[in-house]
């Protein structure tokens, strides 16, 4: 059975560069299929204005299946968009009504620049990374299964942890544009782990100092960022970092 | 802000209960008065509270102004639709909202009583200010507008110190709301006592 187009009105955000002054402009899109995805509606959008010879909308994507975290766009209010546990290509337009009005923006947050329309620049999360989000002492050649014995709890923790695609969406909901949900993914995947341990005091207080020094927000408790992280990673890695950071400061 | 808090936390119980003690005996009350007069103990206690409160509003200022510069030049045209708990996104206004009454709580009583002491002379009789002062319907709806302020500061504030401080997973997480909902329930409802006993159920 053919189901029924959507018709749409858009309002998105336009900037033409970092420095440029950017505004809302308005877009109608007509008979789009309730099964297609956020981005290929956007998709579709672009190949309009193409065809008009207008700029197209420039937006971040990559996989398109929900793994890389490229995709961002903050759709009427929420972060990827009206559902939970997914990222914006995995969201489908028959969570939108025909007649709707949809807000497009791109992530607020003053560590997050504008490069152009709804693209940002998330490169603060790489210099997070970069400033100890990582193991590197040597651990030799690889090691039997089970020579390094690690519980099974710690092990699907720091699963669960790493499953973090460092997509932004948590500093993109938070009231204070805080960058702690992914701060304490990325600590705790390494430090409920023997390998990560070795360097565990030094690893927190450089990615918190750097968090800080980046210009994100301090954490509140709102809970905003667990609600929204495509990857439902929990604010226990919160509460984690916190010990982590406490115990290095206290011990140091 | 969590240690802070959970010092002023500790600080509202013992004050609640202190409290109660008037609506069992005005005497018993008169004597928890001049206990905590100007003795030095009694200062003492005053000053290092008085330093927790300062501490806990200081750094709810500069926090709070970190965080409003944190979005950046431009904010959001849709406002922000993500399920959250209400108190958890308006600590800094519901803080406002007690500390204006912290200052009215401290004028109605704390300057009548230690600092008139302090200052050498008699200090006001705490039972006779509590009649009087609760027999009038609006400052028992000033206090009872203040105390639902309080109890969703301290819903959201109590596990979210907690939090703070490290002490969760995903198994405390759910028991320390319960726990911060039975806390400021406990306090909240502490308090109210007085100015509802006194107002409807006190012939002097």
């Amino acid at each position: 059975m053919e189901k029924k187009g959507l018709n749409l009105t858009l309002k998105i955000w336009r900037q033409e560069n970092a420095k440029a002054k950017g505004q809302f402009v308005t877009y109608q899109v007509s008979n789009i299929s309730p099964d297609c995805s956020f981005l290929e509606m956007l998709d579709i959008l672009n190949e309009q204005l193409v065809d008009k010879i207008e700029k197209p909308i420039c937006f971040d994507h990559d996989c398109r299946e929900g793994i890389c975290g490229m995709c961002s766009l903050y759709i009427n209010g929420r972060p990827h968009g009206n559902d939970t546990g997914i990222t914006t290509c995995q969201l489908h337009m028959r969570h939108f009504k025909d007649g709707d009005t949809i807000y497009i923006e791109p992530w607020r947050s003053k560590a997050f620049p504008i490069i152009k329309d709804l693209v940002v620049d998330r490169s603060a999360f790489d210099k997070i990374i970069q400033a100890g989000g990582y193991t590197s002492v040597n651990t030799g050649g690889a090691q039997d299964a089970n020579a390094i014995l690690i519980p099974k709890k710690n092990a699907d923790l720091a699963m669960d942890a790493a499953a973090c695609i460092g997509c932004g969406a948590c500093v993109a909901t938070c009231k204070n544009a805080s960058a702690m949900l992914f701060v304490s993914a990325k600590v705790s995947q390494l430090a409920l782990l023997p390998q990560g341990q070795v360097e565990a005091r030094e690893r927190v207080t450089a990615m918190v100092a750097k968090m800080d020094e980046l210009g994100f927000g301090n954490c509140t408790n709102t809970r905003a960022c667990e609600a929204e992280c495509p990857k439902q990673i929990k604010i226990s890695n919160i509460a984690r970092l916190n010990r982590e950071y406490l115990g290095a400061k206290f011990c140091s | 802000m969590s240690i802070t808090g959970l010092f002023l936390v500790l600080f509202l119980l013992f004050h609640m209960s202190m409290n109660l003690v008037a609506v069992i005996s005005l005497e018993g009350y008169d004597m928890v008065c001049e206990f905590l007069g100007a003795n030095w103990y009694a200062l003492v206690g005053t000053a290092v509270l008085a330093a927790g409160a300062v501490l806990h509003i200081v750094f709810a200022i500069l926090l709070t102004w970190q965080n409003m510069r944190a979005r950046g030049p431009v904010g959001y045209q849709a406002p922000n639709k993500t399920e959250t708990e209400w108190a958890a996104k308006n600590m800094f206004v519901l803080g406002i909202i007690v500390l204006g009454f912290i200052c009215l709580h401290l004028c109605n009583f704390w300057a009548k009583m230690q600092l008139v002491e302090i200052m050498g002379a008699e200090p006001a009789q705490g039972s006779a200010l509590i009649v009087s002062l609760f027999s009038k319907p609006l400052y028992v709806v000033l206090y009872l507008i203040w105390l639902t302020a309080l109890w969703f500061h301290l819903t959201h504030g109590f596990w979210s110190a907690l939090q703070t401080i490290g002490w969760n997973n995903n198994l405390w997480i759910p028991r320390l709301k319960a726990i911060a909902c039975v806390v400021a329930t406990v306090i909240a409802c502490g308090f109210a006592a007085v100015p509802i006993y006194f107002f409807f159920f006190y012939n002097a």
